[in-house]
């Protein structure tokens, strides 16, 4: 009896997952293409490095306060669009500053193309291998709160050695975020598509703005 | 201007840190634990990464 029971309420949760799966995927498509548009806006516009930072701390009191009070409502797809494309705006202005610099397209084209790679790399990884990582998740915050306390250091002490350092230690960090968050929703830790496209989103973009960093400093001889 | 932004990011920074902090003592106290076994399968996929940084950057310097 109880086998007969198991069995629907294992079919529906497999289907809620995969719901929850192909939402995200969806929504994380759409807002990154209106990301990419924004920032082909920005470009267009030759904003000033001082809007990324604007874009950052707008789109992070919006992420922090609002989107989770919102996030169970069609509402919270309009502020996730809005976080988005105010960080594609953003990232806009340090792409005119790359496309300024002798190899800035190459960087450019190359870090799109990492980040890509990583990404697919990743999930793929989780979502054939249906390994749980959700065991990552004490190591990823307290990295996380490690990180962010050296990038506010950072922020006033600008040295270039502690930035390249950060942004290797955002590139892991972030990848494990990847598949923890993808472990999360295959297996049932996330149900809300909102917030897992808000927290995929920012790892790819935190993965794309690292790797330019990375790639802009290395990659001068 | 732009130490008005410098001064802005790091509070919201800051916020973040305190927002992040619970979430992390939870996690770190009743969050599942990983086995050696765990740990030791995540090394694979941390090497191809770092090894795939690597290669991106001697593709940047030609």
């Amino acid at each position: 009896m109880n086998h007969n029971i198991t069995m629907p309420r294992s079919q529906e949760q497999v289907l809620a997952t995969n719901k929850v799966l192909k939402n995200t995927y969806m929504l994380l498509s759409s807002t990154l293409l209106f990301s990419a548009l924004m920032a082909v806006v920005s470009i267009y516009l030759e904003m000033p490095p001082m809007a990324y930072m604007g874009a950052v701390i707008v789109s992070m009191l919006l992420g922090m306060f609002v989107l989770p009070r919102t996030a169970n409502s069609t509402s919270g797809i309009g502020v996730i669009f809005l976080i988005t494309g105010l960080l594609g705006f953003g990232l806009g202005s340090i792409i005119t500053q790359y496309l300024a610099m002798p190899k800035g397209p190459e960087i450019i084209g190359t870090a799109f193309a990492g980040t890509g790679i990583i990404f697919l790399s990743l999930s793929a990884y989780v979502l054939t291998s249906r390994r749980d990582f959700s065991f990552m998740g004490g190591f990823l915050f307290a990295g996380m709160i490690t990180v962010v306390i050296a990038m506010v250091a950072n922020i006033f002490l600008a040295l270039p050695a502690l930035s390249l350092a950060l942004s290797a230690a955002i590139i892991l960090l972030m990848s494990g975020l990847i598949l923890f968050d993808t472990s999360r929703i295959i297996n049932g830790g996330e149900t809300n598509y909102i917030m897992a496209t808000y927290s995929l989103y920012l790892s790819i973009f935190n993965i794309f703005i690292s790797l330019l960093q990375i790639l802009g400093i290395m990659g001068d001889d | 201007m732009e130490l008005f932004l410098k001064i802005g990011l790091a509070a919201v920074l800051l916020m973040l840190v305190w927002r992040l902090y619970p979430a992390a003592k939870e996690q770190m106290k009743n969050g599942p634990k990983g086995s050696s076994d765990d740990w030791k399968g995540l090394i694979l996929p941390a090497v191809l990464l770092i090894g795939f940084v690597f290669l991106l950057i001697m593709m940047v310097r030609g």
